[in-house]
């Protein structure tokens, strides 16, 4: 709901909410009637918000009506009419490895969360299918033709489970595993999925804490990307929590630069590109203020962000079509 | 309820459409914040200047003022003759404002209020559908009555309108007015609008219409509203998948209460429901999840379609696990649900569980705790490791409950026992005091689990003793030192040292130090007897608790009597502890189960614990078992395909039956003078009554009877009379017909205590034939029942006499003793009987019918002449005619069977080939019932003419002679 707010005028404030109290008032009207709700949708919304001024007034009475039905109807997610010069279709994966990892660096459980987040800018209303190398869609087909499966077999994956935004067909996708839908206008969600078998981890990260004194701490660690050495991975930032009273910290990297920042509690690590197969280390000595407190420091975890050409969970996306009954334009996609 | 989750879930859901799309348009426009700056005195009249002003700028920027005030808690009430005035404008914006302005002032200045009715009405034929719906919507939010009246043309109109948008709003308000005045809506015809609205085309009206009817059917338990059928499942579960988000949840929870007819029906709504567990909407996901889990008792366990089922269910829980913290919580609190009913679920899914180190604490200590529901021994070595490794965290609490874990994990998997020993006793070597502590007290809990088995550790227990602070701790240290004292050599000197600070100790620990005192001396009388003198004499003369004196003078008696009997008592071998001390209720959990994805589930308790209101409470409960294989498991299933709904039919609205109830007394002993006399003279008839009764155990009577009283209605000499009948051979042995026992008190609404009865009539005397059943937890006891007036005057003739408290899960069988000579007051059915039953955790209220036939009294045969009289006598209106199908018994052994209950052929007559049985039965209040009994040879049906001067009567009549004859 916040996010309805926000997308009507920034961010929340204090300051905000004044400024927009009437508005507000307007959308919580929509959203909710006698507590139950009714629409969140923020395309939708829109549609209805007299605040802004400009459309209520020059409405003729075909757009009036076509809103209610357009709201009250099947895709209430998209108007119809909406034109674009080019018509562009975004599409990310976004992948989040979640690890854990005994003192002997043995993995105990990995899952992958992910993500795939659509930008549309389509006109009309496009129908789009979207195909990833799901194992249970591959395998279905590769019954037809015997030789694909081999090929494909290794590639596909088990998806654990997954879950779609509401503009997704769902009683197809349990009937037939394909994925359509006519998207929404603008950046969405399309899915979210999860896996926990054969995951590639595209970095190793090796810790070594030592305690030397009470108030002293050393810390290294060394990452090794896990890939093939063609590919690169970018943007690499690795976080590394402090205790809260660390008073200084001495930093040492071999690759890119690395700061600590107070503020957050963590030395910051960041690495412009890096390629598969090559090793990258930091060593870093925490000076601490001796404290009183009991407390052992919790050793938070490592975090670490990048960008890779791959995803860790081997998801790809095999195919998106897009079909427009009415205004029949090619696609290409840009992925 | 629904709210705050979809709040939560929205908040998350919004989250997920990604980050947004920051257009600022605070830049064009940052005026809003100037309508709350004015502040000085005189601006009402300033304002209302502006509101009558003629420029429609100025009158938009007063409006705004004016509501800006309003938002801040001014009382701007004054102005609402000039606010309504701008009412009628064409620009939406202002409109909108002043609609905002009226639902909150409207209440406070009713009569004003009436002047904007004209104005709403006009509104709802506006050409533009957002200003009609826009109207309707406001009018169901002013809460006045005269308002009211006036709403219903537009809204009949609304509803039929042709836009859609207008009906889902209309909809709604159908709701929004049933909330005001119940009675307005149901003479206006609205509900039945409102179900026509559930076969619209366009799903969102649907869904509203579905959201609106199950709102008022919560308020009207009894009423039929939302009568499904499979036709209109049909419809809804169509559009299911066209509807929104929350469209799909108001459906879904709606499907939740549909009762399926039948295993078939049940799958095949479970498979058009299993696709919304793949919605982005967790509140969709969880709605879908409570269907699912519903109408999964229906399905047999052999099924292969109910793995399936079990498969796909548990994905999506988990997925649900990796959104925000608030919806993790919400989440796993369900899912603590969830695994209690139905483990196989998640059995695999342990890890998922595993503790995250950013989770916050409530969801770390929600998640321990499905933990320890899951382990098993499958899995256990894992869960320890990660138990242990929590121990070590920084957090207290979460750490003290991760010691528990372990403790609860050794009594729940006996296996793993030995490994979780060996684990505590590593986590007190890390001598960190809290966990110490902690795990002495689940070590003691593991020797009640496993006496004489781990006794070993003891001695490392005792290093330990000087850091232990906590009475807690305190008390099971001194606990394992007292039950093991033969073993622990210095035992008297530990003791000893506690005893020291006796008096600043907790009570907790003293009472702990006496009985462990006293077990040590029972153990080792020669060295100890100074020290269990002193315990002693510091319990019973130096302290001023209460509990702790009793106690010490009844070990210091005990001691001094009898020694024998003292060892007895205080060494008595004790009961195994198991590990479901912290299990919910089984009935309980069966009715939370039907609110998962409510806030009830959030809570763990019943709406009706945390919902205040006039809303009836409706309980839910999950569809009976049909699976064979579970029959043994719960005895309050009804055979399948029995709706349950039958009693829900007779139960008054709960609301008027308390009131009724409550002004009974519920005194044991049955108040009146004339009862009085009447148990006086029991107490001779019962020696008689018990007598009769064990001579004749052998004749084949069908109630277990117990007691037998005299009823006042047929004196002492006929009943006697009638024994000596019946042992002369007379007439049938089979005494009156005795229904098999129903349940009339699901446990559910009973706090797990659950009664089944029937009634039954034994040679003169009513009798109601109980079986209580302790379905909960904890020990029940005072049982003591009560009677509303009722049309007979029925009434208990002894308390209800449950000699020794029950057990969980004991059931006892009781004959209560009925006469008719209670006050009486006509209900409706005739043969409704309400009845209040109090034990020591609180007084329930069901009601029943009882079938007629228990009130056919034994001298209801009339003369033939006084037959043919009276029933010439009796006015022709009053004869009812019915017809009893497919009995195929001959007129001889229909006679002999109604005999059996009271009802006596006076003549038998052949007319035309057919049999014509003349009878006749009295009631306990003296009327009599005439019956013609036409039987055709080769004809399985009867017609039966009843005449009686009270004709309400023969409904029922007619119904007891179905129920002989069937039976």
């Amino acid at each position: 709901m916040d996010n309805t707010l926000t997308a009507d005028f920034g961010n929340i404030s204090e300051e905000n909410i004044k400024n927009n109290f009437v508005l507000i008032y307007e959308l919580l009207d929509e959203i909710l009637d006698f507590d139950y709700p009714q629409n969140s949708e923020t395309g939708a919304l829109k549609t209805f918000i007299t605040q802004q001024g400009i459309k209520s007034q020059h409405q003729t009475k075909e757009e009036q009506s076509q809103i209610t039905s357009q709201v009250t109807g099947q895709t209430g997610w998209r108007c119809e009419g909406i034109k674009y010069r080019r018509n562009e279709l975004f599409l990310d994966v976004l992948e989040s490895v979640n690890l854990l990892m005994s003192p002997q660096g043995q993995v105990l459980s990995a899952h992958v969360s992910g993500r795939v987040v659509m930008k549309s800018y389509l006109s009309g209303m496009p129908e789009c299918k979207f195909g990833m190398n799901d194992k249970i869609v591959i395998e279905k087909q590769g019954k037809g033709t015997a030789d694909e499966t081999g090929k494909s077999g290794k590639q596909s994956i088990a998806i654990d489970d997954c879950t779609f935004h509401q503009c997704v067909r769902l009683s197809k996708f349990d009937s037939e595993r394909s994925i359509s839908f006519i998207p929404p206008d603008g950046e969405f969600e399309l899915m979210r999925y999860r896996t926990t078998k054969d995951i590639i981890l595209p970095f190793h990260v090796i810790p070594l804490v030592r305690e030397v004194g009470r108030t002293k701490l050393e810390v290294k660690v060394v990452i090794k990307s896990n890939f093939k050495p063609s590919l690169l991975a970018q943007k690499i930032e690795v976080r590394i929590p402090t205790p809260l009273n660390t008073s200084g910290v001495q930093v040492i990297c071999m690759k890119g630069n690395a700061k600590y920042k107070a503020s957050e509690n963590a030395i910051v690590w960041k690495i412009k590109r890096m390629a598969g197969m090559k090793e990258s280390q930091i060593s870093a000595e925490i000076e601490l203020l001796p404290t009183n407190d009991k407390k052992k420091w919790a050793r938070p975890p490592i975090s670490m962000n990048v960008e890779v050409p791959f995803a860790s969970s081997g998801l790809k996306v095999r195919y998106l079509k897009i079909f427009e009954p009415k205004l029949n334009y090619s696609d290409h996609d840009v992925i | 309820m629904l709210n705050l989750i979809s709040a939560v879930a929205a908040a998350g859901g919004a989250a997920a459409v990604g980050p947004p799309e920051t257009h600022c348009k605070t830049g064009t426009k940052m005026t809003d914040s100037k309508y709350f700056t004015t502040t000085k005195k005189g601006e009402i009249f300033e304002l209302k200047a502006e509101l009558n002003s003629d420029k429609k700028e100025k009158k938009k920027e007063a409006v705004k003022k004016v509501i800006a005030s309003m938002t801040v808690g001014k009382d701007v009430s004054a102005l609402f003759p000039d606010v309504v005035n701008c009412m009628q404008t064409d620009n939406l914006e202002l409109k909108k404002l002043v609609y905002l302005y009226l639902m909150n002032y409207a209440k406070s200045q009713p009569d004003m209020a009436i002047m904007a009715v004209n104005t709403f009405v006009k509104d709802c034929e506006d050409p533009n559908p957002l200003i009609r719906a826009l109207a309707v919507r406001t009018m169901g939010c002013i809460r006045v009555d005269k308002i009211t009246e006036y709403l219903c043309e537009p809204l009949r109109k609304c509803l039929k309108d042709e836009d859609p948008y207008v009906r889902k709003t209309a909809a709604v308000c159908v709701a929004k007015l049933h909330d005001i005045n119940a009675q307005l809506v149901e003479d206006q015809g609205f509900l039945d609008t409102l179900k026509d609205l559930i076969s619209d085309s366009n799903p969102m009206v649907v869904a509203n219409a579905v959201a609106a009817l199950s709102e008022i059917a919560e308020s009207h338990p009894s009423s039929n509203l939302l009568d499904l059928n499979p036709q209109s499942i049909n419809k809804l579960l169509t559009a299911l998948n066209e509807c929104t988000e929350w469209g799909q949840i108001f459906i879904l929870d709606c499907l939740a209460n549909y009762m399926p007819k039948d295993d078939r029906e049940a799958q095949s709504i479970c498979e058009r429901v299993t696709p919304r567990l793949s919605h982005a909407n967790s509140a969709v996901v969880l709605s879908a999840v409570k269907v699912l889990m519903k109408f999964m008792e229906m399905l047999s366990k052999d099924l292969d379609y109910y793995g399936t089922l079990l498969k796909k269910l548990a994905p999506p829980l988990v997925t649900l696990l990796s959104a925000e913290p608030e919806l993790q919580y919400v989440a796993l609190r369900n899912i603590n649900l969830i695994v209690q009913k139905r483990p196989e679920i998640l059995k695999h899914e342990m890890k998922v569980f595993f503790v995250k180190y950013n989770d916050p604490i409530y969801v770390k200590l929600e998640k321990l705790d499905i933990m320890i529901r899951l382990a098993s021994q499958a899995n256990i070595a894992q869960v320890l490791a990660e138990l242990k490794e929590y121990a070590t965290e920084v957090d207290v609490d979460f750490v003290r409950k991760a010691v528990r874990a372990i403790g609860r994990c050794a009594i729940k998997v006996e296996q793993s026992a030995e490994r979780c020993v060996s684990t505590l006793l590593d986590l007190i070597q890390t001598k960190v005091n809290y966990v110490v502590q902690e795990a002495i007290v689940v070590i003691k809990d593991i020797f009640r689990k496993y006496p004489n088995k781990y006794e070993s550790v003891i001695a490392t227990l005792c290093e330990n003793l000087d850091s232990l602070d906590e009475p807690e701790a305190r008390a099971a240290m001194i606990w394992i030192v007292g039950e093991y004292a033969e073993r622990i050599d210095n035992a008297d000197e530990l003791l000893e040292s506690f005893l020291e600070g006796f008096h600043d100790e907790s009570t907790q620990v003293q009472l702990q130090l006496l009985t462990a005192i006293v077990k040590l001396f029972l153990k080792k009388p020669t060295e100890t007897q100074e020290l269990v003198q002193q315990v002693l004499s510091l319990a019973t003369q130096d302290s001023d608790n209460p509990d702790l004196r009793d106690r010490g003078y009844i070990y210091w008696r005990l001691l001094s009597t009898d020694p024998v009997a003292a060892k007895e008592v205080v060494l008595a071998e004790k009961p195994l502890i198991s590990e479901e001390t912290d299990l919910i209720e089984p009935t309980l959990l069966d009715e939370l189960i039907c609110y998962i994805g409510t806030l009830a589930s959030v809570y763990h308790k019943p709406p009706s614990a945390f919902v205040e209101g006039s809303r009836g409470v409706v309980h839910k409960s999950l569809p009976p078992r049909t699976g064979s294989s579970e029959s043994a498991e719960s005895p309050d299933a009804a055979p399948a395909g029995v709706q349950p709904s039958e009693q829900p039919a007779v139960i008054p609205t709960q609301g008027d039956l308390l009131g009724d109830l409550l002004n009974l007394d519920l005194g044991p002993p049955v108040s009146g003078p004339p009862i009085a006399a009447s148990s006086v003279q029991m107490g001779a008839v019962d020696l008689l009554g018990g007598g009769l009764d064990s001579l004749m155990g052998g004749t084949g009577f069908a109630a277990p009877s117990t007691v037998v009283p005299a009823n006042l209605g047929a004196p002492l000499g006929s009943g006697l009379g009638d024994l000596f009948d019946l042992t002369g051979g007379v007439g049938t042995l089979s005494g009156s017909y005795v229904a098999p026992k129903s349940v009339w008190l699901p446990a559910m609404k009973a706090k797990g205590l659950e009664i089944s009865g029937t009634f039954s009539r034994q040679v003169g005397s009513i009798s109601m034939d109980l079986l209580l059943t302790n379905k909960a937890l904890q020990v029940m006891s005072d049982f003591a029942i009560q009677f509303n007036r009722n049309s007979f005057g029925l009434a208990p003739a002894a308390p209800l006499q449950v000699h020794t408290p029950l057990a969980p899960n004991q059931s006892v069988e009781i004959s209560l003793p009925l006469n008719t000579v209670g006050s009486v007051m006509k209900m409706d059915p005739l043969n409704n009987l309400q009845v209040a039953v109090k034990n020591n955790i609180d007084v329930f209220y069901f009601s029943t019918l009882y079938p007629l036939h228990i009130l056919f009294v034994e001298d209801g045969k009339m003369e033939r002449q006084m037959f043919l009289a009276t029933w010439k006598d009796i006015p022709n209106e009053n004869e009812a005619q019915f017809q009893i199908k497919e009995c195929p018994l001959s007129a001889d052994a229909v006679s002999n069977k109604l005999q059996g209950s009271n009802i006596f052929t006076i003549a038998k007559r052949n007319v035309e080939g057919q049999d014509m049985l003349y009878q006749s039965l009295k009631l306990t209040n003296g009327i009599w019932v005439l019956a013609e009994l036409r039987i055709q040879p080769g004809n399985s049906s009867f017609t039966l003419s009843l005449k009686c001067r009270a004709p309400e009567v023969s409904q029922h009549i007619y119904q007891a002679y179905e129920t002989i004859l069937k039976n």
